[in-house]
């Protein structure tokens, strides 16, 4: 199967600090073919962003720590790869999104140039006047004129920031696209002008990308598959058809339930109790067992594989045990 | 708009500018609505368009520049300072970010007992009153009693929250005005959190100013909503109203850029040119026009005037003041 771009299996990734060891990342296995945008959904803490920087082999070291697994990148496994071979797939190959866009800039250096700097690092033997032509066209296509270049990010509203970010990312047209949380920071108008635009250019260099957040209505509109996170272990991956309409965990029936949603007129929400369990002392069995309607002794003490149905869809819940054989 | 026994806060022409270096920032730029007791208005716009300016305006958390403010028949801007103190017993506030708003070297049970205290509600000797009156606070907004104390620091977002909403009840208010009180939230804390404001609604008969950037919460928990943008009104309705039948094309395409959580709705995104402008100077004319998909010269060259088509539904649009739709 060579159209599979980005495969991770079973990456486990752990934090080890003077508090005693979190385990960020559990056993994570996904999938992303060429072209195809995959959802990560989970809340703050669940490991999203951890998993979106071990792709990236940028797991601060130490704390952090790749404890197991293999992110294989086009056929060759990242974690075999020299730190020098590393430095030329980011940027070039693989480019991440951070979510704030007020950060994630040099506040002292022109947009324009902080674009630049992206293509003359992948491509040293560029003249001065070509990258600057480069840099100019990738404003240009993110939607800013190019006679901004020279002018410095604190002059830039937020979705203009944002967009300034994209197109350092996509300076060099990578093959995959990380982005983490590229919109959450940005009002509603915006967010859709952005993701618009994201899915432009995906389409026009077929692009594959990896989007990471926490609002499902962004994942309905611009993903094709799913991958639901818990407490640092994937509980739900399937194509968007087959998690939006044949919900199976305990936990995503939970997210679904706490949005208000705006087609119907519910009066109250079906809220998950309580909250996601600590990371450094995470329940032996199901992590989500404590706050689970459905949990059994059985979920408390041992954890559940990720059961594969008939369709492919994979849900990590004893529940469908069965089903799966 | 005939004063009722039921309305509890009358809001006309409210204005509050600031001096800038380049001019008069309008933030709140010509409002008025009235509000039903035990009803929430939820006041929606992106950032920057002077939601929370307006909301604090209202409780004279900044000084209006111009206009009326008449809660439960008492005028709240000519009142003195005095007088104002009284008034905070009835009006209350919950703010954004519960990692900014509390103290962090007071603990929870102290924080909940300063506004017990500033309003001498208590006397300071009294230990075992405030601690009986604050675990009664702390009950109603679902906070264990173990955590009285606890620093702030101790705490996740939700319980954060929580505090803050308890400071905000403890002394007994008739209304509050909630500033994104959950859009620091996951959304399954963002759910608790609701769920708990609508019960203590119910329980107390509050009325909520609800200010938010998240339109499917807004729908959520309010009857009626308002729509700001830079400052002006531009519409408000009951709920189901103006989610169903938006009149003013700044709503309609607000609401056409919300993401829907479902595969099989593709959105229908209509397409607005640009961003928000600046407040600062605005000039005559509808601040919307430059961005209009309808704007004709006559929207730029005179004020709009805020006009009733329906019952309960206003809205500032020269289409809709001359009839066209």
């Amino acid at each position: 199967m060579s159209d599979i771009l980005l495969d991770i299996r079973d990456l486990s990734i752990i934090y080890a600090t003077d508090d005693g060891v979190t385990e960020a990342l559990n056993g994570a296995c996904l999938q992303l073919r060429k072209g195809e945008s995959l959802g990560l959904v989970g809340e703050t803490g669940a490991g999203k962003t951890t998993l979106a920087r071990g792709i990236m082999r940028l797991i601060p070291n130490p704390p952090g720590k790749i404890v197991s697994g293999q992110v294989f990148y086009d056929g060759r496994d990242i974690m075999e790869l020299s730190e020098k071979e590393m430095c030329a797939l980011r940027g070039r190959q693989i480019s991440m999104i951070f979510q704030d866009p007020m950060t994630s800039l040099n506040p002292v250096m022109t947009v324009g140039e902080q674009i630049r700097e992206v293509i003359i690092t992948h491509h040293p033997n560029l003249s001065k006047a070509e990258s600057r032509k480069q840099a100019e066209e990738m404003l240009e296509m993110v939607g800013i004129v190019a006679s901004r270049y020279d002018d410095y990010p604190h002059q830039f509203s937020g979705g203009m920031k944002q967009r300034v970010v994209i197109a350092i990312a996509l300076a060099c047209n990578p093959q995959l696209l990380i982005a983490d949380e590229p919109t959450t920071a940005l009002d509603v108008t915006i967010q859709a002008q952005v993701l618009e635009m994201i899915h432009g250019l995906k389409v026009k260099n077929n692009t594959a990308m990896l989007l990471i957040t926490h609002d499902l209505g962004v994942v309905a509109q611009n993903c094709d598959t799913v991958a639901i996170i818990y407490a640092g272990e994937i509980v739900e991956y399937g194509t968007l058809q087959q998690v939006y309409k044949n919900i199976l965990h305990p936990y995503t029936e939970g997210l679904f339930g706490s949005v208000p949603r705006l087609e119907t007129n519910s009066k109250r929400l079906a809220a998950i109790d309580g909250m996601m369990p600590d990371p450094t002392a995470l329940p032996k069995g199901c992590k989500f067992a404590e706050r689970c309607k459905y949990a059994t002794d059985r979920c408390r003490a041992e954890l559940p594989d990720m059961y594969e149905l008939e369709d492919g869809h994979k849900v990590r819940c004893f529940r469908y045990e069965k089903e799966a054989q | 708009m005939a004063g009722t026994t039921n309305e509890i806060l009358r809001v006309e022409h409210l204005k509050k500018y600031f001096p800038v270096p380049n001019g008069m920032l309008h933030a709140v730029d010509d409002i008025s609505f009235t509000l039903e007791r035990g009803k929430t208005l939820g006041v929606v716009g992106e950032s920057g368009c002077g939601k929370s300016t307006m909301g604090r305006a209202i409780l004279r958390l900044h000084e209006p520049t111009s206009g009326s403010v008449v809660f439960d028949g008492q005028d709240v801007v000519a009142m003195n300072k005095a007088q104002l103190k009284a008034l905070r017993r009835d009006m209350q506030i919950v703010f954004q970010d519960p990692f900014a708003s509390l103290n962090p070297r007071m603990t929870v049970g102290e924080a909940i007992a300063a506004p017990l205290l500033v309003q001498k509600l208590y006397e300071r000797k009294d230990k075992d009153g405030i601690q009986k009156r604050v675990r009664e606070i702390m009950d109603m907004v679902g906070l264990a009693p173990r955590l009285i104390n606890t620093y702030p620091h101790e705490l996740d977002g939700g319980r954060r929250q929580r505090i803050g909403i308890a400071r905000a009840l403890a002394l007994k208010p008739k209304f509050i005005v909630c500033d994104e009180p959950v859009s620091a939230l996951d959304v399954s804390i963002q759910a608790q959190i609701l769920n708990l404001m609508q019960d203590l609604q119910d329980n107390l008969g509050l009325t909520y100013l609800f200010v938010t950037h998240d339109l499917s919460v807004v729908k959520y928990i309010s009857d009626d909503i308002l729509v700001m943008y830079l400052g002006q009104m531009v519409e408000k309705a009951p709920a189901d109203k103006l989610f169903s039948k938006p009149m003013h094309p700044y709503t309609q395409a607000l609401l056409s850029a919300i993401p829907i959580p479902d595969p099989d709705k593709p959105m229908n995104r209509i397409t607005m040119k640009g961003e928000i402008t600046s407040p600062v100077n605005p000039g005559t004319g509808c601040r919307f026009a430059k961005r209009c998909p309808y704007a004709t010269e006559a929207c730029t060259s005179q004020d709009m005037v805020l006009t009733e088509p329906e019952a309960d539904h206003f809205v500032t649009c020269l289409r809709v003041q001359r009839g066209e739709i």
